[in-house]
């Protein structure tokens, strides 16, 4: 064993000041958690209620096994939008009679859980991790269909939700809907497109056309349940293939549907006896300073995230602002990388590049762990070949086809997000800290540069440099990069798959190991021409 | 009748505890045993530790341990040269005891002349008197002055068919029954009117006698608290007794004894008035349930002395010393609040969780005082042929406090996993100001019955809290933190019944900084396994010991045991059925409706019958209901999916008005 030593001090100040900025960027997130959790708020929760039926989140509750974890992922979807934090969409990675499954709920309580284009989006990244990761796919159904004044962001890629459902079924990956409710017009090809439906009774609604518009149509007269009820689709359609009498027999017959698929996990469950980080996991609230320009040392991380505290650093001396190595975490091994100062230099790249490519050899997932500004600059890095250098470690990130998992613990700036496996480079779970930043560069640098394009454009001109303009908008700029650069942003854009609380990393990154595990895990044999 | 004889191999006639008792004897005296069994014991303990053992043949006792011929083949069989009857069964029929010498075996018991003489309790009564020993007299015309009178079979024992009246209107009723339940159980339908003394208590004598003449009363007994006549704590020796009463009891059971030429082990059974006067009842000719009290205050093992007088052997010469004090509780598969109905199933653990030991005739374990007499053990199956008694668990105490005390003490920590027992009731009898006080009488379980079963509300809620986190411990995935969540919504939620019926809903989150259980705010948790919580509530750290049988989930703690049965997430879909339409499954014609509307028709019942492709199909009632529409008359042609009938639920079809 390699144990890593700490010189984290719980009782000095430093740690003191981080551990109190970090708690109060968890204070906020939990507020905007709440946000999710409320839905539609109380009035239309009771509302809900009073017509016997379960919020979202307590219809997943009743379908995943008792006591076992579930990761909600995207619960920021649709932050700094008009529609509510959530997208009236709940999706995660819950345990049905021991199989993990990829779960979503529409949220009723919000706006009839009508999908806007968050919704899309974050219905479309939970049918991708089913596909990825080989996991069964339920969906909770019970959705007005597409928010009406967004449609036009909704109606043509929104074809895509139907096309995920048979590819899914294509792959040998099961799929299951399960009906509460309407779940009409296109809506009706999410029963339509799985293997497995449920329909609750006098409940669900699955047709094309409703009465009204089978009226305008056609002149019949009907009602819904004739044109789409539970009894009509279990007994004269076929749709249905079970008919449930309420709720929760739905759910109880959606565990039986997977209890049944006899779907086996090819690759290995968590390791009930791993040995735990030597290190609270308590102390990652100390590690990250308030202040990114500050470095800190990412081992203190791994420390507190691994099996054991236990690492082998690969090439400790050789491009030492990138820290690699190999580790166990719930007993799964592991690649990490992770940024040690900030900067990425042309050795680090290089060394990315071969330590990727390692981990292929052996098949071994990848972790990293991201506090960049980026690759470095200047003249004498661009004569070193920093291109080249940087374009090798893309290369080799972008072809690695071992699963990869990105945590934002810091900054995550410029090509450097890239390198270290960015959105971009489909990472299969990224989740960012809450002192996470990511952008293209730093608020200030991004606000200096504009002022500096600006004034050489004025002095071309032979105009005056109207300097207390150019602090207000320097101010501006840097204040709108800064708020873009933020978690909550981020992920109210689907750019990440959450904000997590740092002592959940751990947890967090083995239950995607986990999930991972679903589908083989094998290393890429080929990549991109390296330009040496 | 002095010829002295050796046993080799000793037959015992009887099943379960005693049958292990006497074996146990055995193999310290070096004896061989053979058992014998029915189908349903074929696995049991006392089979298992038999040298020998001899099917018979069936389940119920009248087809198996009473069947006399076939013991006393088995015993030939066997190769055994005497046979122990134990006690119940064929213990106190004299046409058994004089097969079995007949037979050319040793009979460990008196003779059967003396079990013929107190065979029928009126000609008991009537022996007795005649040798002055005070007995309450038969009523031979009861009148309303004599209520209430205790209606008894005469050939009775064990308190079975027995009737308190306190009406003369009841008495021809009772009367009836009761000779119905004794012919049925004692194959006589003799029964007799006494007078029944409500604060009466039950002391009884123990006896030896050799064939040597001596008669000897070695200590006696109360067994006072009963339920419906059956004994359920008894003790040595009979507390508050004066050195008169004593001395006159003693004396009395030596003269019923001589009266009848008793030789062996017996009891002479007798009820004690509040002012120290008493009557005899009955004499027990053979060993009684309770002997281990008398064995634990003597050091005597009754059952050696049994062998030794069966030997031809005398007593010793000396009477033995007592010393201190011993209780005896029997514990019962039998839920003391549903009116001590009796409750079957698997035994999947009876264990106490203190030193003692098992069967021993000497006495007790030194250090906790404490011995156990079981018949049964874990994966024993108890069924409704034979008595409900899992278990005898006796203490001694230098005194009688301190011998309740340890009994009390030793049931509550028990682990004692599988149907429903009196446990609780046993402890708090054991722990009761009015036991304490010496105030026993044989209607004490029944006047102070409400407070000995009332629902420990508060400690099966806090059971129901430990098996929530106990079952959360096993389903533990992995390493990852129990119910995980990175938005949590709600808490865990399980619901678990106790036996009484009242159901508990635990609601709970594991969280970073602890247990969060809605309705047990202060309660922490300090660590949980699949079998065992620790809980810390104001500063007192407690441990729970959880375990699952199916859905029974057992907690078991220092100051006692609880029962639940967790209750499923999900309503039992069998039962669940949906009334509704009948639509016809394929083109045919009716041929014939069974059912009218109107009608109320359960599941499956057939409504109508159809013919198609030359086959009669039965369309059934999918759910219990009523038929409130038949659309099919006979003759009728219907096309697939044609409406045929509409059945409703109960619920669902208005009441009429009016």
């Amino acid at each position: 064993m390699t144990v890593l030593p700490t010189r984290v001090d719980p009782a000095g100040p430093e740690y003191a000041e981080h551990r109190a900025a970090m708690l109060a960027k968890l204070t906020d997130l939990d507020a905007e958690h709440a946000k999710a959790l409320a839905g539609g708020g109380p009035k239309y929760l009771e509302r809900h209620r009073k017509r016997g039926k379960l919020p979202a989140r307590e219809r997943i509750e009743l379908l995943i096994d008792p006591d076992s974890p579930f990761l909600e992922l995207s619960p920021l979807a649709a932050w700094g939008s008009d529609y509510q934090v959530g997208a009236a969409l709940v999706t995660g990675i819950g345990v049905i009679e021991g199989v993990e499954c990829v779960i979503t709920a529409n949220d009723p309580t919000v706006r009839g859980g009508a999908s806007n284009p968050w919704t899309l989006r974050k219905a479309l990244r939970a049918n991708e991790i089913a596909l990825h990761n080989r996991l069964p796919l339920v969906n909770l159904v019970e959705s007005g269909g597409a928010d009406l004044p967004s449609q036009k962001e909704i109606f043509i890629p929104g074809g895509a939700l139907f096309r995920d459902l048979t590819r899914l079924s294509a792959a040998g990956i099961p799929t299951v809907a399960v009906v509460f409710g309407n779940s009409t017009a296109g809506g009706a090809y999410v029963p339509g497109m799985s293997d497995h439906t449920v329909l609750v009774k006098e409940r669900a609604k699955v047709f094309l056309g409703g009465p009204p518009l089978v009226k305008m149509a056609t002149g019949e007269e009907a009602d819904d349940e004739s044109l789409g009820g539970a009894a009509m689709h279990a007994r004269t359609s076929g749709l249905a293939d079970h008919f449930a009498v309420d709720e929760a027999d739905a759910l109880r017959l959606a565990r039986r549907i997977v209890a049944r698929l006899d779907h086996r996990k090819p690759g290995p469950g968590p390791d009930p006896l791993a040995e735990p980080p030597r290190y609270d996991e308590e102390e990652l609230l100390g590690i990250v300073p308030g202040d990114l320009k500050v470095p800190f040392d990412p081992r203190e991380v791994i420390a507190r995230l691994v099996d054991g505290s236990d690492f082998d650093e690969f090439k400790p001396l050789y491009g030492a602002s990138l820290a690699t190595g190999w580790a166990r975490l719930h007993g799964y091994p592991v690649g990490i990388l992770a940024n040690a100062q900030g900067v990425l230099f042309s050795a680090e790249s290089q060394k990315a590049a071969q330590f990727i490519q390692l981990a292929n050899q052996r098949s071994t997932p990848l972790l990293f762990l991201h506090n960049t500004t980026g690759y470095m600059v200047g003249k004498d890095y661009e004569q070193g070949g920093i291109i080249k250098h940087g374009a090798m470690m893309i290369n080799a990130v972008a072809n690695s086809t071992v699963p990869h998992l990105s945590v934002l613990m810091g900054a995550s700036y410029g090509a450097g997000h890239y390198g270290m496996c960015g959105r971009a480079y489909e990472p299969r779970f990224l989740f960012s800290w809450p002192s996470a930043k990511s952008a293209v560069m730093g608020p200030q640098q991004l606000a200096g540069v504009l002022s500096i394009v600006a004034r050489q454009s004025a002095a071309a001109k032979g105009q005056p440099y109207d300097e207390d303009a150019d602090a207000a908008i320097r101010a501006m700029v840097e204040q709108q990069i800064e708020a873009e650069s933020l978690p909550v942003f981020l992920s109210g854009r689907l750019y990440d798959d959450g904000v997590i609380d740092p002592r959940d990393t751990r947890t967090v990154l083995g239950l995607c190991l986990s999930a991972i595990h679903n589908a083989p895990v094998e290393g890429a044999r080929g990549y991109g021409v390296f330009r040496m | 009748m002095t010829t002295k004889t050796s046993i080799g191999n000793l037959l015992v006639a009887n099943r379960g505890e005693i049958a292990r008792r006497v074996f146990r004897t055995c193999r310290e005296l070096g004896i061989a045993t053979t058992a014998v069994h029915s189908d349903p014991d074929a696995d049991a303990p006392h089979v298992r530790e038999a040298d020998a053992a001899v099917r018979l043949p069936g389940a119920a006792p009248a087809d198996t341990y009473l069947r006399a011929e076939l013991i006393v083949r088995a015993a030939l069989t066997a190769g055994a040269d005497a046979v122990h009857p134990g006690y119940g069964f064929l213990s106190e029929n004299a046409e058994f005891a004089q097969a079995v010498l007949d037979a050319g075996l040793v009979w460990v018991g008196p003779p059967p002349a003396a079990i013929a003489a107190m065979g029928s309790k009126t000609a008991a009564k009537r022996l007795m008197a005649a040798a002055g020993v005070p007995v309450l007299g038969a009523l031979a015309e009861p009148t309303a002055a004599d209520l209430p009178i205790l209606v008894k079979a005469a050939a009775g024992g064990g308190g079975r068919g027995m009737r308190v009246v306190r009406s003369l209107a009841d008495l021809p009723g009772e009367l009836a029954a009761a000779r119905a339940e004794a012919a049925k159980a004692f194959g006589s339908d003799e029964v007799f009117c006494e007078r029944y003394l409500p604060a009466g208590r039950h002391v009884e004598v123990q006896l030896l006698a050799d064939a040597h003449g001596t008669v000897r009363a070695v200590g006696d007994r109360d067994c006072s608290l009963q339920r419906r006549h059956q004994k359920v704590i008894e003790e040595a020796p009979a507390p508050g007794l004066s050195a008169q009463v004593r001395a006159e009891l003693h004396a009395a059971a030596v003269s019923a004894a001589r009266a009848i030429g008793y030789v062996g082990a017996g009891t002479a059974e007798f009820l004690l008035a509040e002012d120290g006067r008493f009557w005899f009842l009955e004499m027990n000719t053979r060993l009684q349930v309770e002997h281990p009290v008398t064995e634990a205050v003597t050091g005597l093992d009754l059952v050696a002395l049994q062998l030794a007088v069966a030997e031809g052997e005398k007593l010793p010469p000396e009477p033995p010393a007592t010393h201190g004090h011993a209780i005896e509780a029997r514990l019962y598969a039998e839920g003391p609040a549903k009116d001590w109905q009796p409750a079957t199933g698997t035994l999947h653990r009876l264990e106490l969780t203190v030193p003692h030991q098992q069967f021993t005739g000497r006495g007790i374990h030194p250090d906790s005082g404490l011995r156990l007499d079981s018949g049964v053990e874990a994966g024993s199956e108890i069924t409704p042929h034979y008595d409900a008694m899992l278990a005898k668990v006796i203490a001694w105490g230098p005194t009688r406090a301190a011998a309740a005390r340890r009994l009390a003490d030793a049931l509550a920590r028990a682990r004692i996993h599988g149907p429903a027992t009196n446990r609780e009731l046993l402890v708090r009898a054991l722990r009761h100001p009015a036991f304490l006080g010496e105030c026993l009488h044989t209607g004490f379980l029944a006047e102070h019955g409400a407070e000995l079963t009332a629902p420990d509300t508060k400690g099966a809620e806090r059971a129901a809290l430990a098996a929530a986190l106990a079952d959360a411990a096993a389903r533990r995935v992995a390493a990852f933190p129990s119910g995980w969540r990175n938005l949590p919504s709600q808490p865990q939620l399980k619901r678990y019944r106790a036996d009484d019926g009242a159901e508990f809903e635990v609601r709970y989150r594991l969280t970073r900084t602890g247990l969060r259980a809605e309705d047990h705010p202060d309660v922490e948790l300090v660590e949980a396994t699949p079998d065992r919580v620790v809980l810390r509530e104001g500063g007192l750290r407690r441990t729970y010991r959880v375990a699952r049988h199916g859905d029974r989930v057992y907690v078991d703690t220092p100051a006692g045991g609880s029962v639940l049965t967790t209750l499923p997430r999900f309503p039992d879909p069998t039962v669940r059925t949906d009334p509704g339409a009948l639509l016809a499954p394929m083109p045919g014609t009716v041929v014939r409706t069974t059912a009218a509307v109107g009608d109320t028709v359960t599941a499956g019942q057939p409504l109508l019958v159809l013919e198609a492709m030359k086959m009669e199909h039965r369309v059934t009632a999918p759910a219990d209901g009523v038929l409130v529409e038949l659309c099919a008359t006979p003759g009728r042609q219907v096309e697939l999916g044609t409406l045929l009938a509409v059945v409703k639920s109960p619920q669902e079809v208005e009441p009429p008005r009016g």
